[in-house]
Formats: structure tokens, C-alpha cells, sequence
């Protein structure tokens, strides 16, 4: 595995490359699983496109799995806001993972979000309730929770979906409180020094996986289908070890995991 | 003829007093932030209310403990930041642990409100803007588990322009830590009311702000996710005043009530009384 990592890419790079379409959602649930129904809408105030939500089959035993999106051309990623999600997103995914619950269905959760969208409506439809809502809840499920960063995860509107057992990385994604840029412009009111801010954020997995903040790194191959296979042993693997805890211990542990930070 | 061109007579040289603004006291006239009145700081009153507008003007934690009872028990008073690394933070972390005699943004600890035991936690915007850090996170975290512990309900009054940038990743690991603590404090069956003052607004709104059981506000109180700016230059619109402000969000129905400065005591008294029948055994 290690022979993946053969060359190490600077932070900026890294950057970079977790906002190229190196991956598509749709790509992923049907590599790693089988007979996907995707499952829409929040019940309240309609479906939002950046969150593919649903039910899947992974070796044998039925998974919730969601993922927010980017698109995949122009039309697809406008309609996704390049993957920022709406409230009604967050409370899209959050009444998947209740359901999850009441059926013992592990969660896998699929992240790539530059944020939570920064609209108008965003803000009077009460994005911060989602996202806090999201996060209070998935401290509660007493399923197997598995969050994977494929891409760019970005401050609490990654967070909503990464409150979870373990989090994972893929090898080109980061994860961080803010994009560079607006780390740099908050800081230094300047948001053309985003690579010093890169190197000081400490967010490709390398520094995350050091850090205590992240499990593990999915190494990336140009077939995807090897990494597609990777991750389902992996998942598997890992899921069968969280099933054999007691449902009580499985939330204690998970508290746990946040209460080191 | 000579009387016209004679210059020296009509300019009387009036010399400024170098030392004028030694002489006149800071913060006597203030504007209120909100509704632009001229206001002399007396004015204002103990309880430092715009009195056109009714706009809470921002206070340090330890005055507004000091409004609300005297009887108050800090926790975790000593509890700062070790490592500093980030370029800069240490100075700016020491500046605003003296001006605001605070370890870190919130001030936690049990007090007496009316006849009521709570446990208090306040976050002082002066304090690096209320900025969520490690310990801001760990602070509140303990002030619920010591609650959680001593079956005592939860008041917070929140106050944060959002993560604290020099923490990075682990200012966001707070937001899921402390909403671990809640979700304990929640399943014990005790309340957690949350009051929302200027500003309250990025991920401290997108956790613990928004997980009361009761939210209260200021009038007026900045309340939202993202900033005003970014969302303008997202959507390329001008955002009016109202927006994201108090009554904004009450409208939108993420707020109970909006609660005078002066009432708040009695209020949270009340409220805090109104839940204490089951708990009484």
C-alpha cells in the first residue's frame, strides 16, 4: 500500500486536486454498492440535488448511505451549488440516518462540499439549525456511523455528515474549517495568500491522520474500481467490528472519539 | 490704502490645545450599532440598553454575571491554551486574557438566578470575538457534564463570530464535542436554554446555539451561519438591515422569544421554575 504514496504532494497541491472531478457520488455508490434506491426529499421543504441519499446493499446487509455532490457538468453543478447544500439537505440526510436508526442500518456517509451554501434563503430556512440538528443527532444513533471524505470537506457543512464512529480520507481530499482562501482573508484580510494558508492549516490527510482527527487514508489509484474495491473490504471489515459492540457502547465510544478534542 | 493691505490684523491665530483629548474622557458619546442614535453613555444604564431601539450594547462576561446575581461560582477558572504555535496567537490569546480576565471566550460556573441553581456559561465577545477554540469547547463541554452530573439545568448565553481560524481543524472538532455533551444532558431529561446575543453566528450557530430546548434572544442580536458579505457576494444582492437579525430569525421560527436585557433574570427564573416540577423527587 505504501508504494501508492510514492510521491507526496505540497498542500497546495493537495488542495487542488480535491476540487478536481476526480470523483462523481453517483460514481462511488455504484462501485461500492449494490441495487442503490435512491430515496428523496425532507419532508418539509423539498429535495436538495447535492445530497443522493438512499439504500444500498453492501456485502449482503442493507446500509443508509448518503453523499453530497458536486455534478457533474455545468447544469448539474449549478443546480448542486458545486455540492454546497441547502438546510433542507442537512434535514434530508438527518431524516435518513433517523430512519437508519430505527431499522439498525449502518450509515456511510460520502462528503465533497466546498460549505454549507451561503445564500439568503439558506440563512431564513435556518442553516445553522440543520447542520446543528445534524450533528446533536448522529451523537445519538446506535448504528455503525462511517464518514468518508472524498473530495473537499469544508467546515461545519462537512461536519453535519463527518460526526461520526470513524472518518475517513481519501488520499487527494482535504478537510479543514474553511477553504484557504477565506482562512487567509479572515486572517490576514487577504485572501491572495492562500497558499501560506494551505501550509498552516494542517488539512491534507497526511497532517489530519497525525493529528488524531481522521482513521485512515483510502489510497487513490487511477482505477477506480481498485479503490471502489478497497473501500468495501474496508468497510465491511470495520462495520463488523462495530456491530459486535453493544449499541451502548457503540454511542459511548463515539462521544469518546469527540471528547479528546 | 494701507488698511487693506494690512493682513495681520484680520487673522487672530487661535492655537489648538494639544492635549484636548487627554482632557475629555473616552466613551462618553457612543452611537448605538444598531439604530445609529446619539446616545450620552449614562444614558444607557447598568443594564447598557439603547433606549431608542432597545439594542443590548456587547458585555464582557464578568459584567453581565455581575447584572444578573451575586451569587456565582466560576468553574474551570485556570484552564488555558498550552500550545500556541500558530504565528502570532500567543500575544493576541494574552491581550485578551487580560481585558477580559477570562481563561479563554466563555466564563462557565453555577449560579443563583432568583431562587433557581443553574449552571451559567457566558461567552464574551471581547475575547478574540467569542471565536470557538479548544478551550471556549472544553469549558462549556465540563459545564455540562458537571450539570449533567449534578442534575442542574443549562443556561448559555452565546456570543461568537465563529471558529477561532488558529485552531483549525480542532475548532471544529468543538462543535461535535460540546454537542456530545448536550445530547448527554439532554437524554438525563434536564433543560438547556440558550440565549442568543450580538453576534452570534458561524459554527457556534451551527451546533450548540441551536440545541436548546428554549432559545431566547437579545433585541436585535446578530444571529445567522455565514457572514453577511459572503452571502452577498454569492448571490450578488444587497442583504437589507433586518436580515439575520433577532427578529428576522424569530419570524423565520428559530427563536422562542426575544427578551429584554432587564427581564432576563426573571425570565430565565421563571423558565428554569416551570421545569423543576418533575425533578423534585
Amino acid at each position: 500500500m505504501a508504494a501508492l504514496f510514492r510521491r507526496e504532494l505540497t498542500p497546495v497541491q493537495v488542495v487542488k486536486k480535491s476540487r478536481e472531478d476526480r470523483f462523481s457520488a453517483r460514481e462511488i455508490i455504484s462501485g461500492i454498492f449494490t441495487d442503490f434506491i435512491e430515496l428523496h426529499g425532507d419532508r418539509y421543504a423539498g429535495d436538495d440535488a447535492s445530497v443522493i441519499g438512499g439504500l444500498a446493499n453492501l456485502g449482503g446487509q442493507p446500509v443508509t448511505v448518503i453523499a453530497i455532490d458536486k455534478g457533474t457538468d455545468i447544469k448539474d453543478k449549478l443546480a448542486k451549488r458545486n455540492g454546497s447544500p441547502e438546510p433542507y439537505g442537512y434535514r434530508k440526510a438527518t431524516r435518513l440516518m433517523d430512519q437508519a436508526a430505527k431499522f439498525g442500518r449502518p450509515i456511510i456517509t460520502f462528503i465533497n462540499t466546498p460549505g454549507a451554501f451561503p445564500g439568503k434563503s439558506a440563512e431564513d430556512q435556518g442553516q445553522g439549525e440543520a447542520i446543528a440538528d445534524s450533528i446533536l443527532q448522529s451523537m445519538k444513533y446506535p448504528v455503525p456511523m462511517i464518514a468518508i471524505v472524498y473530495g473537499e470537506g469544508g467546515s461545519g457543512g462537512a461536519l453535519a455528515l463527518a460526526t461520526s464512529d470513524q472518518v475517513w480520507m481519501f488520499q487527494n481530499a482535504t478537510y479543514s474549517i474553511l477553504s484557504p482562501e477565506g482562512f487567509a482573508a479572515i486572517l490576514w484580510k487577504d485572501a491572495k495568500r492562500s497558499g501560506e494558508a494551505a501550509e498552516l492549516m494542517g488539512l491534507t490527510p497526511n497532517d489530519l491522520l497525525a493529528n488524531g482527527i481522521i482513521e485512515y487514508i483510502v489510497p487513490e489509484s487511477r482505477s477506480h474500481n481498485r479503490v471502489f474495491n478497497l473501500v468495501r473490504a474496508k468497510l465491511l471489515e470495520e462495520i463488523q467490528q462495530l456491530q459486535s459492540l453493544t449499541t451502548t457502547e457503540l454511542v459511548a465510544k463515539r462521544r469518546a472519539r469527540f471528547r479528546a478534542f | 490704502m494701507d488698511l487693506f493691505n494690512n493682513t495681520t490684523v484680520s487673522t487672530p491665530k487661535i492655537k489648538r490645545d494639544a492635549n484636548l483629548n487627554d482632557r475629555i474622557p473616552d466613551g462618553l458619546f457612543l452611537a448605538c450599532p444598531y439604530c445609529g442614535a446619539q446616545l450620552y453613555s449614562k444614558q444607557l444604564g447598568d443594564h447598557r440598553v439603547c433606549p431608542a431601539c432597545g439594542y443590548g450594547f456587547r458585555l464582557q462576561a464578568r459584567e453581565r454575571v455581575a447584572l444578573m446575581t451575586t451569587d456565582f461560582e466560576e468553574l474551570d477558572a485556570d484552564l488555558k491554551l498550552a500550545d500556541t504555535d500558530f504565528p502570532g496567537y500567543a500575544g493576541k490569546l494574552e491581550r485578551a486574557q487580560q481585558q477580559t480576565e477570562l481563561g479563554d471566550s466563555v466564563l462557565t460556573g453555577i449560579a443563583t438566578l432568583e431562587d433557581q441553581k443553574v449552571a451559567l456559561g457566558i461567552m464574551d465577545s471581547y475575547f478574540i470575538m467569542g471565536s470557538l477554540g479548544t478551550i471556549t469547547g472544553e469549558k462549556i463541554t465540563r459545564l455540562f457534564e458537571h450539570a449533567t452530573a449534578a442534575k442542574l439545568p443549562v443556561i448559555l448565553f452565546t456570543a461568537s463570530g465563529g471558529a477561532r481560524m488558529q485552531e483549525g481543524i480542532h475548532s471544529l472538532m468543538q462543535m461535535a464535542k460540546v454537542s456530545a455533551a448536550v445530547a448527554a444532558h439532554q437524554e438525563a431529561g434536564l433543560p438547556y436554554i440558550v440565549i442568543l446575543t450580538d453576534p452570534t453566528m458561524g459554527g457556534v450557530t451551527a451546533s450548540f446555539a441551536m440545541q436548546g430546548d428554549i432559545t431566547l434572544a437579545e433585541p436585535h442580536a446578530l444571529v445567522g451561519f455565514a457572514g453577511k458579505r459572503v452571502i452577498e457576494q454569492t448571490i450578488h444582492e444587497k442583504l437589507p438591515k433586518e436580515f439575520q437579525r433577532a427578529e428576522t430569525v424569530l419570524e423565520n421560527g428559530f427563536i422562542d422569544a426575544i427578551v429584554q436585557r432587564p427581564a432576563m433574570t426573571a425570565t430565565l427564573a421563571q423558565l428554569v421554575r416551570f421545569h423543576q416540577t418533575q425533578e423534585v423527587k
